[in-house]
């Protein structure tokens, strides 16, 4: 496939600039002795990385586990009619900056893991939402009416046909969704919720670059690694057949 | 097999019914085209056969069993269904898209395996080759192919074709028409065919049943509906041209002048001149002594020549079988400078022949309306 290894040599050029940029940018904080303090508490960090971790794979996971299913709800038949105003309220929802929904959340759950996990999943619900059901009634009409002709149940249409011709996009929407929770994980040290934010409020309140870098880049980097996996998730969950797979689309 | 008895559809909110009234029977191993212009209720009449829609009122009957107290997922998998827009699962390969069914009815992995190469093999497209490919990877001719091959997979014996070969060009239509005929031969399925293409109704259909706003206007055969048209509708929906069109009917051995004049090319020059001079002929078809076509003379190549005739044979390129129709035949012939066609069967032996005179009279003999003879024909522009 020509496309592919064209997008495969442009991604691998783009690559190449970044590390060098990381590089450079790497030399210059080490030379203003930005990074003194994780190189004297890599245990603190590892700790906090491995919260944050725990805090993103446990949110998004419960997202998908609701959003999905939702997503599938909302697109049959029985809830059509309902089906837009519900996303536009779910718009709306997320219009809530994500800091006063942790903030909501707080003032019903206290503070602790337990508050930060609802507030990442209540904020990482939507695009999952969102692209489940563009995914599922964007499905070409043509090939679920064959489906049925042949005498598929709707359980079948919809693990047979349905979701494997939706999964680009509802991958895309988790794809979108862990990325961004990766951020905002950051927020629920506010709450108590541990993990990288630590750092970087900690860092910021402080008025101590070092220390906000020590937070600040492993979440970049885990942002990235997400990215990164998911995308090949896709690339191996999706059928060759659907035309789109071929190729890398950022979400 | 497939009786539809006061089949009535109203869509909810509608107050014109979609079909109305609808008295029809398809006998097995038939054909049956249900045409009309669009909107005409067509396709929802094929639908309602495996429940995609339901009926109003009425009921329908196959194999005489109504199928209201049939489970529908049952009755679906045991109806063969191919759509306009053909509808093959993009994520799925050749393979999986033809073994939906039998999949869905738990057939285990060798059976599949062994239907579907001989479903390739049928729609003739190499099973190495095609198997493993995805419907992009297909085109437009060979994707129908396929969702004829996936409708066939568990051989039922009721299939319901939605304008299967519409969205194709017009070349490989015939081609795809002409194989699904001789597939359907072989393996005799009671056929429910929608159409907007009168074209395609009277070369696919053993009975054509035409709708207009929901309602039957004439059912019967291709050659009743260009003959005998029930009323104004029919005529101008087969069209003024409708005489052309029985020529698509008409087989060559039906319109041929059988055993034709000819000479063996061991008869002497001299002999054939004479017997051409006394009957004014200019050309004389010359056969073998087995009565296989060799071609033709010219009474100017012989007149002055002696010996056997066979040295001054001229070839006859185009020649028609019996069974090809007259359309071929009339096309061959005006191309074709003698102004006959000849018809030979598969050994090449002579059989008949055709010429402008016979075609006319043989059109002009089923074809009794007023306005139908020659200068019906000749006003169309088609012919003279």
């Amino acid at each position: 496939m020509k496309t592919q290894n064209t997008i495969h040599s442009r991604s691998r050029g783009w690559v190449m600039t970044g590390l060098v940029l990381a590089f450079a940018a790497g030399g210059y904080f080490q030379h203003l002795g930005f990074f003194e303090f994780a190189i004297k508490n890599p245990g603190e960090i590892w700790k906090l990385f491995l919260q944050h971790i725990y805090l993103v794979v446990v949110s998004s996971t419960i997202s998908v586990a609701i959003g999905v299913p939702m997503g599938i709800f909302l697109t049959r038949d029985f809830m059509r009619r309902y089906r837009n105003w519900i996303l536009n309220l779910l718009g709306i929802c997320q219009t809530v900056p994500s800091l006063a929904v942790i903030a909501i959340a707080m003032t019903y759950l206290g503070i602790g893991k337990k508050t930060a996990i609802f507030a990442l999943v209540i904020y990482g619900l939507l695009p999952i939402i969102r692209n489940s059901v563009a995914g599922l009634s964007g499905i070409n009409p043509v090939i679920i009416d064959a489906g049925r002709g042949m005498g598929m149940n709707p359980a079948q249409l919809l693990f047979r046909v349905e979701l494997p011709n939706a999964l680009y996009i509802i991958l895309a929407g988790i794809r979108t969704s862990t990325v961004i929770n990766v951020g905002t994980a950051a927020m629920s040290f506010l709450v108590g919720g541990g993990g990288l934010g630590d750092l970087i409020f900690s860092g910021i309140s402080m008025v101590d670059p070092g220390y906000m870098l020590a937070g600040a880049v492993p979440t970049c980097i885990l942002a990235i690694f997400f990215n990164w996996f998911l995308g090949k998730v896709e690339y191996w969950a999706i059928s060759p057949g659907l035309s789109f797979s071929s190729g890398s689309a950022n979400p | 097999m497939i009786k539809f008895e006061k089949v009535t559809k109203i869509y909810p909110g509608s107050q014109a019914a979609a079909v109305n009234d609808i008295d029809l029977e398809v006998a097995e191993g038939e054909i049956c085209v249900l045409i009309g212009s669009s909107g005409c209720g067509k396709t929802t009449l094929m639908r309602m056969v495996n429940r995609l829609i339901s009926t109003t009122s009425g009921a329908i009957y196959i194999d005489g069993k109504n199928i209201m107290n049939l489970d529908v997922i049952e009755l679906r998998r045991s109806i063969g269904y191919v759509i306009q827009q053909i509808g093959l699962f993009p994520h799925m390969t050749v393979s999986d898209n033809i073994a939906t069914v039998p999949r869905l009815l738990r057939w285990d992995k060798r059976r599949i395996q062994a239907r579907v190469d001989e479903l390739l093999c049928l729609v003739q497209l190499e099973p190495a080759v095609f198997r493993h490919r995805y419907p992009r990877e297909l085109s437009g001719g060979q994707a129908q192919r396929i969702g004829v091959a996936r409708a066939m997979a568990t051989d039922p014996p009721v299939m319901l074709m939605d304008e299967p070969f519409g969205a194709i060009d017009p070349i490989n239509r015939e081609v795809l028409q002409d194989e699904f005929l001789s597939i359907q031969e072989k393996i005799r399925k009671t056929i429910v065919f929608v159409t907007h293409d009168i074209h395609e109704a009277i070369k696919m259909g053993n009975k054509i049943a035409l709708l207009n706003a929901g309602r039957l206007v004439q059912h019967g055969t291709p050659e009743a509906l260009l003959t005998s048209p029930a009323n104004q509708f029919v005529k101008d929906f087969v069209g003024a041209d409708r005489a052309l069109k029985r020529l698509d009917l008409l087989k060559v051995q039906d319109a041929m002048l059988k055993n034709p004049v000819h000479c063996h090319d061991f008869d002497q020059a001299e002999v054939i001149s004479r017997l051409m001079q006394e009957k004014g002929l200019n050309y004389l078809l010359v056969c073998d002594s087995q009565e296989r076509l060799l071609g033709y003379v010219n009474f100017r190549d012989i007149v002055d020549y002696s010996g056997n005739v066979g040295a001054r044979i001229k070839p006859m390129t185009l020649t028609v079988r019996p069974n090809s129709n007259l359309k071929d035949a009339l096309s061959k012939m005006l191309s074709y400078d003698i102004g006959i066609v000849v018809a030979v069967d598969d050994d090449n032996k002579l059989v008949g022949i055709l010429n402008t005179m016979t075609l006319a009279s043989v059109v002009g003999q089923t074809y009794d309306e007023q306005g139908g003879r020659w200068g019906k024909i000749t006003a169309g522009g088609k012919i003279l």
